[in-house]
């Protein structure tokens, strides 16, 4: 690396990608690469968040990123407790900022949180006193996938600026799309956003990216190729006219892909819709496909977050917390 | 109650083109004399003086649409809250929306809000009646009735009245009794969702935005039905700057159609939605740059008719949530003067013009015999200082909740006293600024 790193994450809260410049991206990469191979050992845990209260407050449901932050904040020494809405209190009329008191109250360390609403989790942080990580709040940001993607392609491409990134599907409702395309942008590479124009307004050009309604030109010598997922609600006539359309012209598929680099990375934050937004076969193609990559690489980021957003309140003797590999 | 008098102020009345040094005198709730001649000399015995100090006297303020929290939204405002605020405000008449629970749609409702108002012997409040039965867009609501119960007017406030045949009927009904229509001019499938001005903002955030085109589409729609129908249209608080040239082309066609705007649409921007500040959430959505330059000129060359507070409270719980879930609206009875002064302080608005849009402009519209300072009217009377800077904080607010958009804002100029019928009612006391000779 030719600047110097940075050591330090000077942010209290991880809310968006908006929040972090150059530097900090870096630092979280540098550091989860780092545990990228704690997680390849047998013995997987760590000490360095021992002590520490994780919760996890999940107003959305969602399986694989809830277990991403358990299993990261576990293999870091933290006691980590789930909180689904439907087991709260906020079924009974409690409001949000109730909530976020009452878990204050409780003295964890790190919240995180995801919630169908944007800038939900901006509000709750500024009620609480401790850490607190964005899951995912409404159409806004995404921050922790935007970071395991970056990750997942630095691996696996060596590099992310001057990569042509093509960002496929429901740009307009996507937080994933937001996060990437700022975090993307940031780093250096060239983005486009490719998708039907209910999909893609032109706003979306305010990210800095190229905007393509034709998913053939929009693969054009593309590196990677990010999909996402389109909502079953969005695809029965309302912002497209059916499935088997929007597979025709906008599903990732042999044929289509064949317009993108050789050496093209697909992508996808899942969970996949096979056949609507993505062809099985291609999903499948472990040459191709960095789908399980992502997976790995989000417990990585995950735990390399948690450390950077703790480190402040660990004694000394931690110094920076864990040291990579011969470090 | 003795005659006062109000000396050495600078005395503003848009309708006679008065801005000159003078006096004004009020006997029996009535303005009885005023003018530059009035100067302490020859006034009646018995008379109280009051030195203005070189300060401005105007026209009571009237408010073209308030809510008043009654019923049902009393956690919100009760009408002597909103009554208070008004006065504090330099309003001297206001008129209540009918989105209150239940809606005005009845005349005994409209009564009812008349009679309760009157009993706090402050400021004058009128009341606008439903346009259809419920606010629902579906069946007209009693016109008839309800102009004859004294509503000054019918419209189902921010719900646009969205099937046009039903619009059409409304407009020809109310005609027959010469009852003002006003419109919210917002699409409602086009807005449906959306949460503030729809753009590169609404994007970033990750908010469903209302397209500036929602306004203009309903806009344009309506007036079409004013030129079908002949009756009269008061357009509420457009934001858009294709909405300006929209009015200015249909008076010039001769319509019979009033438009008005808000402090906060003239001053602020879709910008002040960031972090998610749940006190920028607005019906009509805050816009653009463009917009208010095209706005300020519209309200300047006379295509705006008034400006209206759009005074809506909301208690904390309903504005401490996510944006999109938090209830939209800003008090803005007790800033609107000091907005509209800044405007003026800008350069950008002369202060007739300022005056006549807050005041005769607005008792225009409704036909209301206010705004005016002339011998034989009611002593509907404003007295500010028009360089006094003052913040706007919650806690110096009238209103029963402090949901103002322009929290935390040094404006310039502030006012000192308000007068219905001769009557104090802002100090609530006999005013400071009294001096006995």
């Amino acid at each position: 690396m030719t600047h110097l790193a940075r050591s330090r994450f000077p942010h209290r809260h991880l809310l968006g990608i908006a929040q972090l410049e150059a530097e900090d991206i870096e630092l979280v990469l540098d550091l989860a690469d780092s545990y990228v191979e704690v997680q390849r050992r047998p013995e997987k845990k760590l000490e360095i968040l021992r002590g520490f209260t994780q919760i996890n407050l999940f107003f959305e449901s969602s399986t694989r990123t809830r277990t991403s932050f358990e299993l990261a904040g576990k293999r870091l020494g933290a006691d980590v407790v789930n909180m689904a809405v439907q087991h709260s209190a906020i079924r009974k009329g409690e409001t949000l900022i109730d909530t976020a008191m009452t878990l204050n109250a409780m003295r964890p360390d790190v919240l995180v949180i995801r919630h169908a609403d944007s800038g939900a989790v901006a509000l709750l942080a500024r009620h609480v006193r401790c850490s607190v990580i964005n899951a995912g709040d409404g159409s806004h940001e995404h921050p922790t996938q935007a970071l395991l993607d970056a990750l997942t392609i630095r691996r696996r491409k060596g590099r992310i600026a001057g990569l042509t990134v093509a960002i496929c599907g429901d740009i307009a409702h996507s937080r994933v799309a937001r996060s990437n395309m700022l975090l993307l942008g940031r780093l250096g590479a060239r983005v486009r956003a490719v998708g039907p124009r209910t999909l893609v307004p032109r706003e979306i050009a305010s990210y800095g990216v190229e905007i393509h309604h034709d998913m053939r030109r929009g693969l054009e010598g593309a590196d990677i190729v990010m999909m996402l997922r389109l909502q079953t609600e969005r695809m029965q006539g309302s912002f497209v006219p059916s499935v088997r359309e929007y597979f025709r012209f906008y599903g990732l598929t042999r044929d289509k892909l064949r317009h993108a680099a050789p050496d093209a990375l697909i992508m996808h934050p899942g969970p996949m819709n096979r056949g609507v937004e993505i062809d099985g076969e291609v999903a499948d193609d472990i040459h191709r496909s960095a789908i399980l990559d992502q997976v790995e690489m989000g417990v990585a980021v995950r735990m390399a977050c948690l450390d950077l957003l703790t480190r402040d309140r660990r004694p000394a003797a931690d110094g920076d917390g864990f040291r990579p590999e011969g470090g | 109650m003795r005659p006062f008098a109000i000396l050495n102020a600078r005395l503003l009345d848009p309708e006679s083109r008065l801005d000159a040094r003078g006096g004004l005198l009020v006997v029996e709730g009535r303005i009885a004399d005023l003018g530059p001649q009035l100067d302490g000399r020859d006034l009646p015995a018995d008379c109280e003086v009051l030195d203005a100090d070189g300060r401005c006297l105007a026209p009571g303020l009237v408010d073209l649409r308030v809510r008043l929290g009654e019923p049902g939204y009393e956690h919100k405002e009760r009408i002597d809250t909103a009554v208070a605020a008004a006065a504090a405000g330099g309003f001297t008449s206001i008129a209540a929306l009918p989105d209150t629970r239940p809606p005005v749609d009845d005349p005994a409702m409209v009564e009812s809000v008349a009679r309760r108002a009157r009993l706090l012997k402050s400021v004058k409040v009128y009341t606008w009646a439903a346009l259809t039965r419920g606010l629902e867009g579906r069946e007209l609501a009693e016109l008839g009735l309800l102009a004859e119960a004294g509503a000054i007017g019918a419209t189902d406030a921010d719900r646009q009245v969205a099937d046009a045949r039903i619009m059409y009927r409304a407009l020809a009904y109310a005609s027959v009794f010469d009852l003002l229509v006003q419109t919210h001019p917002e699409d409602a499938s086009l807005a449906r969702g959306g949460v503030m001005n729809a753009g590169v903002v609404a994007t970033r955030l990750g908010l469903a935005g209302v397209p500036r085109w929602a306004e203009i589409i309903a806009l344009e729609r309506d007036l079409r039905l004013v030129e079908a129908t002949g009756a009269r249209l008061h357009v509420a608080h457009i934001t858009t700057a294709e909405a300006v040239a929209a009015i200015r082309d249909a008076k010039a066609r001769g319509l019979p159609v009033t438009c008005d705007v808000t402090p906060h649409h003239l001053l602020l921007g879709e910008e002040e939605v960031e972090g998610w500040r749940t006190y920028a959430r607005i019906v009509p959505p805050l816009r653009t740059a463009r917009d208010r330059a095209a706005l300020i000129e519209g309200l300047a060359d006379g295509t705006i008719d008034a400006v209206a507070s759009d005074h809506t409270p909301q208690d904390q719980d309903s504005k401490r949530l996510p944006f999109a879930q938090a209830e939209p609206g800003t008090v803005g009875l007790e800033t609107a003067l000091a907005a509209v002064l800044e405007l003026v302080h800008a350069g950008s608005l002369p202060w007739q013009r300022a005056i006549e849009v807050l005041s005769t402009g607005p008792a225009r519209i409704l036909r209301l015999p206010a705004g005016r300072l002339t011998k034989g009217a009611p002593a509907d009377l404003v007295l500010f200082d028009p360089d006094e800077r003052w913040t706007v904080t919650e806690t110096g607010l009238h209103s029963l909740s402090k949901n103002t958009v322009f929290e935390g804002r040094t404006f310039r100029g502030r006012v000192l006293a308000t007068w219905v019928d001769g009557r104090p009612v802002y100090p609530r006391f006999r005013t400071g600024l009294a001096t006995s000779p």
